[in-house]
């Protein structure tokens, strides 16, 4: 059976371009990039032209790139370093609907003493921009805020949001994971302090995260260790990965238009057609402005496992916000600060595109997917001829 | 992905006894669609009362639709004696077993059970009984007690896999484990009947409008749903269903379980809660 892939918010294939370059240097130029000998100095070399081709991509200049091990560490290490610089400031702003790499370590701040803002938004997704400016206060030590929501695609104003904080002295970090390969972003042209993203996000392998600083931020190291990335960073340098990253970025500027044009294409074109096939369903987030590979459907009165189930049974891979799926009984944080309603909350399934995916894909899903919603609607005890008749 | 066996699979895939039963013998409903699984279970019985027929509709999850396939296997062809001594765990053991967290999906399905069978006797379901420890899932006390004695829970996260008590804001989990605590210590004192006052009429009505607006609105509007008092007669709470809960079908889960629970246990313990149309 041929899988569907349309999970890759998730995580993406690894482009055979991008493979290719990694290939030599697991097994035959394996040397350590810190080394005297030319062995490991040409890997150095490949190194300094990855570290140029990711810079490109985002706008920023060389050293300004820190790699590091993933998404999670990028956006850890931001928030601690912008703590451990001013220790006479505790407060850190956030948002509701951030991914856990920020939320939950901000839980554990809060734990420790923190102020934590958690900023709210509208039933669309938007960022409440006025509680934001007001939640800005002197003690403020930084802002974290996502660029783009991992569950629904919605983007926040964060060239915006970087800007009020940079006027009022406060670091602002975005956790970019997935815009990068997908907005255009340059850095040379906003007030954003540091940004993380990760490279299976965009068709590099898993392992492989950035961290961008930018030049003249104050810095404090999350890994303590070796000289490695100017010593904001110990730990030996993930040598194919960050070639890889490399090929991956030089990829994503060529494919940036496909991603606003193709993918965006399939994307609007299965939203369409499960919206007037399938009655109850709703996009949520879908009046915002949103990634155009991404869209969160809500199926009234069915729950999101069974349908992530029954739809993997044709190789079609998706995933939900659902109680179920989320591992903690309750559905997606996301979802609930959108005031999504319980009956299309726990029925929320995720489709995220990338530029492997074809019109057929798309097909397969718009024909599939009606009968396995009716086909659980026939055994939901909520499917009755009243909810039928208040469609929305 | 969840650990499920090719039984959970098949039930799954592949349920038995999908559909209601028509004029059935027993009838019950329990979860609700807020907490994210809810079943609802029909059976008929024979003319030497065993259970002819019995069939579900469930809301929920893959291993959610496959206990309650499950049950329905289970029960067919058993007296109502025999049927009320099927435990969760019979559930779980006849499709292989179920991943720890989601034992709440068997548990469901005895509940269920045990209520159909209570609404085949007439007698009516005894109100959610005890104090409800988790206010995100409705979990009391009783409920709680009684499987961590029948399913010999020792933790919080058991207890949360088999009842989803504590699974929501965590607030619950020192009473959770005060429970566990004292099931094990064996010396389980009856609490004591609260005395309270006997309330005149107009204490009664200011109490009930306090509570609702204090404790009772803000959780419904959380899911975009409310309530107005029409009436307090003698002990009869008559409110009306305004917003998403006045659509939702667990809205009489929410009044019996949540509203009239809160009313029982901060105005007055024999209040009784109905809906009417304003």
């Amino acid at each position: 059976m041929k899988t569907i892939y349309l999970d890759n918010n998730a995580t993406t294939q690894v482009a055979p371009e991008v493979l290719e370059e990694m290939l030599p240097y697991f097994h035959e130029l394996y040397g350590n990039p810190s080394s005297m000998h030319s062995f490991g100095g040409q890997v150095a070399k490949k190194l300094a032209e990855a570290r140029e081709k990711v810079a490109t991509l985002i706008g920023a200049s060389p050293d300004e790139i820190i790699f590091t091990s993933c998404g999670t560490e990028s956006d850890n290490t931001a928030i601690l370093s912008a703590l451990a610089v001013a220790p006479e400031k505790r407060h850190v702003v956030t948002s509701r609907v951030e991914h856990p790499a920020v939320k939950v370590l901000c839980e554990r701040l809060a734990e420790k003493g923190c102020r934590v803002t958690a900023v709210d938004v509208d039933a669309e997704g938007n960022l409440d921009m006025d509680q934001y400016e007001s939640s800005l206060t002197p003690d403020t030590a930084i802002v974290s805020l996502m660029w783009a929501n991992n569950e629904t695609g919605v983007i926040f104003p964060v060239e915006e949001a970087a800007r009020l904080a940079r006027d009022r002295g406060i670091l602002f970090h975005t956790d970019a994971v997935q815009a990068v390969g997908k907005l255009p972003l340059n850095l040379k042209r906003n007030a954003i302090d540091m940004l993380s993203f990760s490279g299976h996000k965009l068709h590099a392998p898993k392992g492989i995260g950035v961290l961008y600083v930018r030049k003249g931020t104050r810095f404090s190291p999350y890994l303590i260790g070796g000289h490695q990335e100017k010593g904001r960073r110990g730990g030996t340098e993930n040598t194919p990965s960050i070639i890889g990253l490399g090929k991956a970025c030089e990829l994503a500027a060529l494919n940036l238009e496909q991603e606003n044009t193709k993918v965006r294409r399939l994307r609007d074109r299965m939203e369409r057609e499960i919206l007037s096939r399938i009655p109850n369903s709703r996009v949520n987030g879908g009046k915002a402005s949103r990634l155009p590979n991404t869209t969160n459907i809500s199926f009234e009165f069915v729950e999101g496992e069974s349908i992530l189930l029954l739809m993997d049974e044709y190789g079609i891979c998706a995933s939900s916000g659902s109680a179920c799926t989320s591992g903690s009984l309750q559905p997606s944080h996301v979802l609930r600060a959108m005031g999504v309603p319980y009956t299309m909350a726990h029925g929320s399934v995720r489709f995220s595109l990338s530029v492997y995916n074809t019109d057929a894909d798309v097909d397969l899903v718009i024909e599939t997917l009606p009968p396995i919603i009716a086909r659980l609607r026939e055994m939901s005890p909520y499917w009755t001829p009243e909810a039928i008749a208040c469609n929305v | 992905m969840w650990d499920y066996t090719d039984k959970v699979k098949e039930h799954f895939l592949h349920p038995h006894n999908v559909g209601e039963i028509e004029n059935p013998d027993g009838v019950a409903e329990i979860g609700s669609i807020a907490c994210g699984d809810a079943l609802k279970l029909t059976f008929k019985l024979d003319e030497q009362k065993r259970i002819k027929d019995a069939k579900f509709k469930t809301f929920g999850c893959a291993s959610a639709i496959a206990s309650a396939s499950a049950l329905t296997e289970i029960i067919k062809g058993k007296t109502l004696e025999e049927a009320l001594k099927v435990t969760n765990q019979d559930i779980a053991d006849y499709l292989g077993g179920l991943p720890p967290e989601k034992m709440h999906c068997s548990v469901m399905g005895q509940e269920a059970l045990e209520k159909a069978i209570q609404n085949y006797k007439g007698t009516p379901a005894p109100q959610k009984e005890g104090q409800i420890v988790c206010e995100c899932f409705g979990v009391t006390d009783r409920e709680i007690e009684r499987e961590v004695r029948e399913n010999h829970l020792t933790t919080i996260e058991e207890v949360t896999n088999y009842t989803k008590a504590g699974g929501g804001c965590k607030k619950c989990h020192e009473k959770i484990q005060q429970i566990i605590d004292t099931v094990y210590a064996q010396a389980k004192p009856e609490a004591p009947e609260e005395l309270k006052p006997r309330l005149t009429n107009i204490q009664k009505i200011r109490m009930v409008e306090d509570t609702i607006a204090k404790e009772i609105r803000p959780s419904l509007r959380h899911d975009g749903g409310d309530i107005d008092l029409i009436d307090v007669i003698g002990n009869r709470v008559l409110v009306a269903t305004r917003g998403a809960c006045a659509s939702c079908k667990a809205s009489q889960q929410t009044l019996k379980g949540f509203v009239e629970c809160k009313l029982r246990d901060l105005v007055s313990p024999e209040l009784i809660v109905e809906e009417v149309s304003p």
